[in-house]
């Protein structure tokens, strides 16, 4: 099809970009009315410990205060989907920064105000917010997010690990990190005539909808969830969040509408964190460097409330072959807020310490890094040993090094210096699963020849619509510009969240299957269209309940060169370079955007962002965007993004991978690779601020 | 919403007899800092005296060839002046290197100078804090404290003030004008601010209803040399770890004139004074300049996970000061 080669991966312009620009795009907190009532969360002051009064006199004589929602007046909710969207269902304090009440008010000053007058006392018992890697709490959980075994062996690593002649043993330690996506998680509800409808700053309203039908005990059809245009979410939105549920009690409750933001502030304790861990790597290999023992395991925390595991061992079942394997989790509830995804959870964290022992080897025997891990390709799945469906991980090593002129590196640590700097390059590999799930989707054929496209996706920022216009108008063959594109409501046919960089191939599969369908409907279709046009719907139900015989990942490699002040320890990218292979590209325009923010907030992950937990206080001390450091504009150096067209005939109908989450995965570790590369310091800890440099500096 | 008054004063002496005139009056220059802590709750001023319209916008030359500048003058401003770029370097620098774009446009002088600390625990209401809260406790001394005070912090208080500018203004030996209902005063930037001690709750020797009006710089030196240099956790929009200010001029071979001061390390902008000592009449070599700021260093007292600060301190100090020696014109 000539059409689908021009119009899929052309730089297609985001369609909504001008609106947003001009401000007329609307947010979910921007869907108030006169009648409006505001919202502020009143957060449990207390690590953890039960509310044994409530006074809200106070609160409510501050002018303009119209309820206070506490959980002795609070709707009683079903029980929901997500222990954390219990709110204001009973005393139990699980975390600190917990909703203990919610004020409504005619003005968010004077919500705000009321929160501050509400008084709440609690009992507290001793809590347990610090992670050790002797933590009595640890156990192996069963499944790790994404459904992965909490632990798989291959063969006997502890054995051969201490049969090889080479071994790196290695102890890399993350700590907390937060989404901050630049819009916050917000909510607007309104009753009107049995039916709900809320605005949410959503990653996926169907799920919202899903769980406030069930929170709320109502039928789903009496719900629309809209998330129209969102700022951003990284995984903090991929899940129902409880402004969402709080808005609708409210909402409910007073019978008016309630408009309802987290200030930053709040974010932290109320929209999960991607969890800290203490990853311990182990490699055994001959003295070519070839692997015969991976080892990589995890320790990290988890709430009370809600089990969720970090899947940072994954990784190692996918990158290397090894005979022998030992990948672990181990987990310990403590009283601390939910950890959740945050841009590629599992991949991100466990490639930074996969990837910087990794180095250590290569260092350690005097092999290239980029030879160390084409020694090191597998045949097949390592884990799984099912054949790849494309494994261009090479391929992007090599060309990748080509581009970024890696190949007359003098691999000597600090041995280049410029003036007060300290300069090096490091490599690191990337990978990311292919993930899909089933979404529906109609397209319609108008009798002036236009096309619109319903499917209930959205548009995290990412250019969805765009590429979806682009999907449909490859089958039709039509210009892009002549098909409507409806997405970001729950009353759209259903389909999936915007997350695990599955959304271009979860949706676009539905498009592309309605779209075919409809060429069909109008191949035989004679005479003019009826005035409703022509519209078929389709269900990828069938495709995505069918498993795979293929391993499907996407891989790519990260190049940086990092300049390190010799006098204050200053770490400064220079350069970074991404080569992928990602499937097809659908659009080269808003992917490179996509690649190059993973890279940028890896850049951050490396050096800039870490959260530290208070232990006396049981909170996250950096609580907004001057404390929690994400890289500012002029951190970010000449980066690159490139990729490798792949033609992978096992994927789905556009040949796509997901390039949501992998410009993140391996960036830090080839940051702190190059930052040894540059002062022979091997750092195991991030982010690598000047505190952590200044003692091996000169 | 918590109400609060609003004034918009036609003159100095009016805006001093509103803010004297009213126990809970704050004076609001850009309102950069003042108005996010009205937010936080950590500030519940009953009297807003907006000064920022006030005629106190000049940068002008003093009779003897110094610059005074107005209270109100934007850091933008003031960092873009070709007399600050040209005969104060180090001040221009540390304005660029503070805040952001945005806020430097806002910001002022004289709100510059005002700014409250950083540290976690003052902006949490939820928490103690003897700065915020007299007498409720310090829970910073054991708590996060990476980027608080090794020098001249008490059992009350690590907090460490904020500003670049006004480490600058210290090296400089500039002063504060003030105005208050009991007149005129002049403060240098040095005494200014204070150290903790057992009421941190007082940053400035400020008195009730006083208004910074102006900041005078004394004429540069002849042959003098400044900069300004600041470590931070990344390139923009981040407090110091640690600063430095530093002036120096070289006569026949030796330290002529030398002031040095630090930021991020304590209460106030901390000014070198035992190092300037040590240093005044030594060889301009960098063995003298590690001797000298070893000497001011050993008064520090880091905590738990901030020990790095007096090693960084040493080093930028050493490092500006040979860069000064670099860059000084012989005499």
């Amino acid at each position: 099809m000539s059409d689908s080669t021009r119009v899929l991966g052309a730089p297609v312009v985001r369609r909504e970009g001008r609106d947003k620009v001009t401000g007329t795009a609307r947010y979910a907190a921007e869907h108030t009315s006169a009648d409006c009532l505001y919202g502020w969360i009143v957060p449990a002051t207390v690590p953890t410990g039960r509310v044994t009064a409530i006074r809200t006199a106070d609160a409510l004589a501050v002018p303009g205060v119209h309820t206070v929602l506490t959980h002795d007046n609070a709707p009683r909710l079903k029980e929901p989907d997500d222990p954390i969207l219990a709110v204001l269902q009973d005393d139990r304090v699980p975390h600190r920064g917990w909703p203990v009440a919610l004020v409504l008010a005619e003005s968010l000053e004077a919500a705000r105000a009321g929160a501050s007058a509400v008084h709440a006392e609690y009992t507290t018992t001793g809590h347990d917010v610090v992670l050790t890697g002797d933590h009595p709490g640890l156990y192996i959980p069963e499944e790790a997010n994404g459904g992965h075994p909490g632990l798989r062996e291959r063969g006997d690593a502890m054995r051969a690990f201490e049969a090889a002649p080479v071994r790196i043993d290695a102890t890399y330690t993350l700590h907390g990190l937060h989404n901050h996506p630049m819009e916050p998680h917000a909510s607007t509800a309104r009753w009107s005539d049995g039916h709900l409808t809320v605005h949410d700053s959503s990653q996926g309203s169907t799920a919202v909808r899903n769980s406030l039908a069930t929170a709320l005990g109502l039928d789903r059809n009496r719900i629309t969830v809209v998330s129209e245009h969102v700022g951003g979410g990284f995984g903090s939105k991929g899940t129902p969040r409880p402004q969402s549920v709080l808005a609708a009690m409210a909402a409910r409750h007073t019978g008016r509408p309630v408009q309802l933001a987290l200030p930053r502030r709040y974010m932290a304790a109320i929209v999960g964190h991607r969890a800290p861990t203490l990853q311990r790597v182990r490699l055994g290999a001959d003295r070519d460097g070839v692997l015969s023992s991976v080892s990589h395991e995890i320790v990290t925390q988890t709430s009370r409330i809600k089990e969720f595991v970090e899947q940072a061992a994954v990784p190692a079942r996918v990158m290397y072959a090894s005979p022998h394997s030992r990948t672990e989790h181990r987990v310990a509830a403590l009283d601390v807020p939910s950890p959740s995804w945050m841009r590629a959870p599992g991949e991100a964290s466990g490639m930074y310490a996969l990837e910087s022992a990794m180095d250590e080897l290569a260092c350690a025997l005097g092999i290239d890094p980029v030879e160390l891990r084409l020694r090191n390709e597998p045949q097949a799945e390592p884990d799984s040993g099912r054949p790849f469906s494309s494994r261009n991980l090479a391929a992007c090593l090599t060309q990748g090094a080509a581009r970024f002129g890696w190949n007359d590196r003098d691999p000597r640590p600090a041995a280049r210096e410029e003036g007060p700097w300290l300069l090096g390059t490091g490599v690191a590999s990337a990978t990311y699963p292919v993930l899909v799930s089933r979404s529906a989707a109609s397209a319609q054929a108008a009798p002036d020849g236009s096309y619109r496209v319903r499917v209930n996706a959205t548009d995290i920022g990412t250019g969805a619509r765009t590429v979806l216009a682009q999907i449909a108008a490859s089958v039709l063959g039509t210009d892009p510009e002549n098909v409507q594109v409806d997405v970001g409501s729950s009353d759209l046919p259903t389909a999936s969240v915007a997350g695990g960089s599955s959304g271009t191939a979860s949706w676009g599969s539905a498009v592309h299957k309605a779209a075919t369908a409809l060429v069909r409907r109008l191949a035989e279709h004679t005479g003019p269209l009826p005035p409703d046009g022509l519209t078929v719907t389709a269900d990828t139900g069938d495709e995505t309940a069918q498993e795979s015989p293929y391993a499907r990942h996407a891989f790519g490699a990260h190049f940086a060169e990092v300049a390190v002040d010799s006098l204050t320890g200053e770490v400064r990218v220079r350069r970074l370079l991404g080569m992928y292979a990602a499937g097809r590209i659908l659009n080269s325009r808003t992917a490179r955007s996509q690649f190059i923010g993973g890279m940028v907030m890896g850049l951050g992950m490396a050096l800039t962002e870490g959260s530290t937990m208070d232990p006396a206080f049981g909170d996250f001390t950096e609580s907004d965007l001057a404390s929690y450091h994400v890289p500012s504009c002029a951190d970010v150096p000449d980066i690159q993004a490139h990729w490798i067209d792949e033609d992978d005939p096992h994927l789905n109908p556009m040949g796509s991978k997901g390039i949501g989450e992998i410009g993140i995965v391996g960036t830090a570790a080839a940051l702190g690779n190059a930052v040894r590369h540059a002062t022979g310091a091997r750092l195991r800890t991030l982010p690598l601020t000047p505190d952590k440099l200044l003692p091996y500096l000169p | 919403m918590k109400p609060f008054a609003y004034l918009r004063p036609a003159s100095v002496a009016e805006a001093v007899r509103a803010g004297a005139g009213h126990p809970g009056a704050r004076f609001l220059g850009g309102g950069t800092n003042l108005v996010d802590l009205m937010k936080l709750g950590v500030e519940s001023p009953g009297l807003l005296v907006d000064v920022s319209r006030l005629p106190l916008d000049r940068i002008t030359r003093t009779d003897d060839g110094g610059l005074r500048i107005g209270a109100t003058v934007r850091n933008s401003d003031l960092a873009a002046h070709p007399d600050v770029r040209g005969a104060y370097p180090a001040l221009s620098q540390a304005l660029l290197a503070g805040a952001s774009g945005q806020l430097r446009n806002t910001a002022t002088t004289g709100g510059n100078l005002l700014q409250r600390t950083r540290c976690p625990y003052f902006q949490d209401v939820s928490k103690p804090c003897n700065k915020r809260a007299p007498g409720s406790g310090c829970p910073a001394r054991e708590g996060a404290h990476r980027d608080l005070a090794v020098l001249g912090h008490s059992q009350d208080c690590v907090a460490t003030n904020p500003s670049d500018m006004a480490v600058a203004l210290a090296a400089l030996d500039a002063t504060v004008q003030l105005h208050g209902p009991e007149g005129e005063r002049t403060v240098p930037v040095t005494d200014f601010h204070r150290l903790p001690g057992d009421n941190p709750d007082q940053d400035t020797v400020i008195r009730p209803g006083e208004l910074i009006t102006g900041v005078v710089l004394p004429p540069p030196s002849d042959g003098a040399v400044s900069l300004y240099r600041k470590a931070r956790d990344r390139a923009s929009y981040a407090f110091a770890l640690v600063s430095v200010a530093a002036v120096l001029s070289v006569r026949d071979g030796r330290v002529d004139r030398v002031s040095l001061a630090f930021g991020g390390v304590a209460h106030r902008p901390w000014r070198a004074r035992v190092a300037e000592d040590l240093l005044r009449g030594a060889p301009p070599a960098e063995d003298a300049f590690a001797r000298a700021v070893d000497g001011e260093l050993e008064a520090a007292r880091p905590l738990r996970d901030n020990a790095f600060k007096v090693d960084l301190a040493r080093r930028m100090a050493v490092g500006a000061l040979v860069e000064l020696t670099s860059r000084a014109v012989p005499a």
